[in-house]
């Protein structure tokens, strides 16, 4: 029987698993500084967080009896355990990675429908939970970086030591967590302003928050992840849209209330290059599945993206924003797709009002 | 607590006047259910449903007194446009071995027809041309192909074709997954229709 | 070149520095065209049986007019176009009709149609062509001139009449009878003609070497479609990877529009970007504007050709000979010497997949047209058309089979390609769900099945062929919905005429009843009204027995009172006689009196 197949015959030029197999590489320099700054932790947490991740995934595959080899080679669960894997706190014991993972795989994604079908971004729904369930890992377990190690007289770990630590929670003889851990520079910035107990100039001055651009040590992390973001931008891996927006709107409202006050506010360098900002907006926000898919859309999910940053670092109960903003503007992603479908070629541009008038 | 109470009776009572004045202000008229109905019956006519045509069975569902699956000729799609329409859960064929047929259209085996003109009284869309003792013909365009004339033929000399299908009536099919996929794919289909009807714009 | 170049080419140069608008989307490929376009135009050996089927355009299919057993000469009609939007079609070879039958047709169905065989004798006789002006291909020096002024001579619908008879089909795919086109065109006085020469999909060159090659035939036959519509421009849109065709083109012109100024035709490169020959995509890319949805070009005075169809419309008018033939490419890395080949209509593809080399062991699939928007032809049984511009020949590293598609992660590189500003995504999802209105409602009908969106998905989703299905489905519905309207109508008519008749024969039972009763009736009263005539005219009221009795009694009275008035003889009566009278009389009237109590 001939069975009539639809051309076009071309071979197509890129496959699920590609890409996300090149937006997991592309994240390696990330990665790669991420280690060199907040130690070995961070790798510890990537290698746990991909061995989990695959784990649950063929685990619900298997009960949802789909093909398990098919959709653990699309490498979106590789994907989506490198983000938390470097978001989580470089010393995170080994059990939040468990939880997060297991949030992430199996209820955000698997259980919403598998690839493509999960309206939440599973890393930012895991990374959120986590947060909100275990606030105070999720924020003391982060390790001086690298640069400020020496200035505190603060101990690193080897590789061995770490995974000792995570695993076990054992340190070596004379250490503490608290010697090993300080805020996070965002962290710092939003304590000292809430608080009102220090002005940007006085933080400046103590030299544990300000890098040359954004946050000591995150400031070449985002970096980093800009490079690769960049290059995927270049790649057609992903479109403008999404970046660009929010880093823009990012900086146009850091820029605005900045100079204001300037006491209380840093600056919008800071605000771009602190915390998981870059990461967020190459990696995190650009996730397919749970973004808008107009072109209109896509600015107005990123600028929105950005806005709620600014709005959750300055005013917030949080330290950093990305997941918040992620998730809520994942559920406006519909909503935009429906209102700013592209005018279609020969018809005009008011056509869809007034077929919403009549 | 008698703020609360007379606060609760006074919300109530704003939102009763909103309520039945937006019922009366936007009221949707629809034409009558039982014509909706009929308009999405296949108007064969053929009785298969055990009521005397399409309008009788519409009239029958509307008032309660049929399934929605008594209708072969319409398929699956009917019963799925019916559930949607009245708002009803989909039921399976009533008779599942009727609605794998394709459509089909009679002819006159011409030889053996004795001009009788049973058939002509039969057909419920006088698509029989002929006259007594002349030889019968079926209108092919106009036959709904619902089998009504065959029985009545004292010499058996209607027969049901399938339609033919031509370049022109033709229809793409569904694309095919491999299946290792394809299983995956029918679960996906159904959440793809709990997903378009209420989270996807 | 070391003349100076005449102005009119320089116009013509600057012209194409003329400023371009570009559509949305689109996409890069490589177009494999040096692969076929380097040889020159060879000829395909005529076939020993020719397969022509009766519908090889859009429209209603031709009428067969010759009979099996008929002697056919080589560009005789074999089927008359049956309505308006219908092209007669024509012999490709001289022969005899063997049958007229159903056949494999090249189409995605894989069904047949009706065709009529024809076994060739060889000799390739023409029938007598009569064009409508000489091409007077002399040596003539002024050959542009003549040229010109013999199409002036002609009316538009002469050469329209002309195109018409030779059965000129559109040639870029549509297959839309080119005649019926002009025509409208014509009417609604369309001032821009746009040649397509773009040729966008890869592999296909049959238009890039028609050009170069026969570059004069193309330019007579533009100039013959716009002294049929009229038109005041015209633009040859050909993208910018086929210099040697646009040189070609370009020094043909240059002639032309040197000698006449209103013979004005611009050739404009357009970047090389698929589907830049898409036709609506053409018109957006040339003049910046778009085609109005569910519209045609003509709604913005515009009317579109190919340049093979321009070359068969030379043939028609200068040669007089219908479109028996066309070129087309055999192309692909199964296929040996890739060619150009110019084929006579119903010659079997396998014929010339032969004449080209075929490499059995390589064929993974045989496509007609080009890898974006060809079908999978389903035998290599089955004939050249007039829709056939490229066969193509893949081997397996070449086209893939399609991996399983993975579900859609809504990347929307589908809607960043797509030259139409559809989304791809929304539709498929709607389209797999079978929710035919919703897809509508994403306008599903204005996608143009270019293929972008299926290329670029990384999930591998046969996106085309869920809109191509949704599509059939819609149009099937439609189909069904009119027919049930029709039966509908067909039952209440019936019913109507049924009980029509019932309450026909019901009122004629009626009346003979009533008739019955009448005559009934009247029978009565016709005797009642002589018995009232026998009686007096005074008492004309109906009267009951007692009446009737005391009439009686009354009548008889007078009678006797008549008969005692008139008995004249007991006047002179005596005394005695007298008494005994009264006696007599008391004794009647007392017993007259007892009879009346």
């Amino acid at each position: 029987m001939f069975l009539a197949q639809s051309s076009p015959f071309l071979k197509p030029e890129l496959s699920v698993s590609k890409m996300m197999l090149v937006v997991t590489m592309l994240m390696i320099p990330g990665v790669l500084t991420a280690i060199y700054v907040f130690g070995y932790g961070v790798l510890v947490n990537i290698i746990l967080a991909i061995i989990f991740a695959l784990t649950f995934e063929a685990i619900t595959l298997y009960l949802r009896r789909r093909p398990i080899a098919v959709y653990l080679k699309d490498k979106s669960a590789l994907l989506t355990a490198v983000i938390i894997g470097v978001a989580l706190p470089p010393l995170a014991p080994w059990w939040l990675t468990f939880v997060g993972l297991f949030f992430a795989i199996v209820i955000a994604k698997q259980l919403y429908g598998g690839l493509g079908y999960n309206t939440f971004n599973p890393a930012m729904v895991a990374y959120a939970i986590l947060l909100i369930s275990f606030p105070a890992e999720m924020t003391t377990y982060w390790q001086t970086p690298a640069m400020l190690a020496s200035q505190f007289e603060g101990q690193t770990l080897s590789l061995l030591e770490t995974i000792n630590f995570q695993l076990f929670a054992q340190l070596p003889a004379g250490m503490t967590i608290d010697a090993l851990t300080s805020a996070t520079p965002l962290d710092i910035v939003r304590t000292a302003v809430l608080n009102g107990s220090a002005t940007i100039d006085e933080i400046h001055a103590e030299g544990n928050a300000f890098g040359m651009l954004g946050g000591i040590g995150t400031e070449w992390v985002n970096l980093a992840f800009l490079a690769g973001g960049l290059f995927m931008m270049r790649k057609g891996l992903i479109s403008w849209h999404i970046p660009i927006s929010l880093l823009a709107t990012l900086g146009f409202l850091s820029l605005l209330f900045g100079s204001f006050e300037l006491d209380s506010n840093p600056s919008p360098l800071f605000h771009l290059f602190s915390g998981a900002t870059m990461l967020g907006a190459f990696f995190i926000a650009t996730d397919p599945v749970t973004a808008s898919t107009t072109p209109r859309g896509r600015v107005i999910y990123g600028a929105g993206i950005g806005a709620l940053i600014y709005i959750i670092r300055t005013w917030g109960g949080y330290p950093d924003a990305i997941a918040f903003a992620v998730l809520l503007m994942n559920m406006c992603a519909p909503l935009l797709d429906y209102y700013t479908q592209p005018r279609v070629y020969g018809h005009k541009a008011d056509e869809r009002d007034d077929e919403e008038a009549s | 607590m008698l703020f609360g109470i007379l606060a609760f009776i006074a919300l109530a009572s704003v939102f009763g006047l909103v309520l039945g004045y937006a019922a009366i202000a936007f009221k949707v008229e629809s034409s009558p259910v039982v014509e909706q109905i009929d308009a999405l019956l296949p108007q064969t006519q053929c009785g298969q449903c055990s009521f005397a045509g399409c309008h009788p069975y519409a009239e029958a569902i509307a008032a309660g007194e049929a399934p929605i699956n008594l209708c072969p000729p319409g398929g699956e799609n009917l019963i799925q446009s019916l559930a949607d329409l009245l708002d009803v859960e989909v039921l399976p064929m009533d008779d599942e071995e009727d609605s794998l047929q394709g459509p089909t259209v009679a002819i006159i085996i011409e030889e053996t027809c004795i001009g009788c003109t049973l058939c002509i009284q039969a057909c419920p869309v006088d698509a029989i041309l002929g006259a007594a003792k002349q030889m019968h013909t079926v209108i092919e365009s106009e036959c709904t192909g619902c089998e009504l004339c065959v029985a009545p033929c004292p010499v058996d000399c209607i027969e049901m074709i399938p339609v033919k299908q031509t370049v022109k009536n033709w229809r793409w099919p569904e694309p095919q997954y491999n299946a290792n996929n394809k299983e995956a794919e029918s679960i996906f289909t159904t959440l793809d229709h709990v997903l378009a009807e209420n989270i996807r714009p | 070149m070391s003349q100076p170049l005449p102005a009119s080419i320089t116009r013509t140069i600057k012209d194409t520095l003329r400023h371009l608008w570009s559509f949305p989307g689109g996409i890069k490929l490589s177009g494999h065209k040096s692969l076929s376009n380097h040889q020159p135009i060879s000829t395909a050996k005529i076939a020993k049986q020719l397969i022509i089927p009766l519908s090889q355009h859009i429209g209603h299919a031709s009428e067969p007019i010759v009979k099996v057993g008929d002697k056919v000469l080589k560009g005789q009609i074999l089927g008359y176009a049956s309505g308006p939007v219908s092209a007669p079609v024509h012999a490709s070879g001289s022969g005899t009709v063997v049958a007229i039958e159903e056949h494999l047709i090249p189409h995605p169905s894989g069904l047949s149609a009706l065709c009529v065989f024809i076994d060739t004798d060889g000799y390739e006789q023409w029938i007598e062509c009569s064009p409508l002006i000489s091409d007077s291909s002399s040596t003539d020096d002024n050959q542009e001139a003549v040229t010109h002024r013999s199409i002036a001579t002609l009316s538009s619908h002469q050469i329209n009449q002309q195109i018409a008879n030779a059965g000129v089909v559109g040639l870029g795919g549509a297959l839309y009878p080119s005649a019926a086109k002009l025509n409208t065109a014509e009417k609604m006085h369309a001032d821009t003609l746009i040649i397509n020469a773009a040729e966008c999909e890869p592999y296909i060159t049959c238009d890039d070497v028609l050009m170069r090659q026969r570059p004069e035939e193309v330019i007579l036959g533009i100039l013959l479609l716009k002294k049929v519509i009229g038109a005041k421009k015209c633009l040859i849109g050909i993208e910018n990877n086929k210099p040697e065709a646009y040189q070609a083109l370009l020094n043909t012109i240059s002639g032309y529009n040197n000698s006449h100024t209103d013979a004005q035709i611009e050739i404009v490169q357009v970047p090389t970007l698929y589907p830049a020959g898409g036709e609506k995509q053409l018109i957006q890319v040339l003049t910046g504007r778009e085609v109005p949805s569910q519209g045609l070009p003509m709604d913005i005075g515009i009317i579109c050709h190919n340049v093979a169809t321009a070359a068969a419309v030379y043939h028609a008018v200068y040669r007089g000979e219908p479109l028996i033939s066309r070129i087309v490419t055999i192309t692909g890395s199964a296929i040996k010497q890739p060619q150009n080949m110019e084929v006579p209509l119903g010659t079997p593809i396998r014929d010339i997949l032969n004449q080209a080399g075929l490499d059995e062991n390589k064929v993974e699939k045989i496509i007609m047209g080009g890898p974006m928007m060809g079908f999978s032809l389903p035998s290599i049984d089955t004939p050249v058309t007039k829709a056939t511009n490229c066969i193509l020949v893949s081997e397996k590293s070449e086209l893939a089979t399609p991996p399983p598609a993975m579900p859609c992660i809504r990347c929307a590189r589908c809607s960043d390609s797509c030259p139409m500003s559809l989304l791809p995504q929304q539709m498929y999802w709607y389209a797999k769900a079978r929710d035919l209105e919703k897809v509508q409602d994403y306008n599903i009908f204005d996608c143009i099945e270019c293929g972008c969106c299926s290329y670029v998905c990384p999930s591998n989703i046969p996106l085309v062929q869920y809109f191509r299905y949704a599509k059939t489905e819609i149009w099937d519905d439609e189909r069904e919905r009119n027919k049930a309207n029709i039966a509908r109508d067909r039952h209440e008519f019936r019913k109507e005429r049924l009980e029509k008749a019932k309450q026909a024969k019901a009122e004629a039972a009626r009346l003979r009843k009533e008739k019955l009763a009448k005559k009934k009736a009247l029978d009565a009263e016709q005797a009642k009204e002589k018995e009232g005539l026998s009686q007096s005219n005074d008492n004309p009221a109906k009267s009951s027995s007692a009446d009737l009795i005391q009439e009686a009694i009354a009548r008889a009275k007078a009678k006797k009172a008549q008969q005692q008035s008139q008995k004249k003889n007991t006047d002179n009566l005596s005394e005695a006689q007298q008494k005994k009278i009264d006696e007599v009389n008391e004794r009647r009237r007392k017993k007259a009196d007892s009879e009346e109590i």
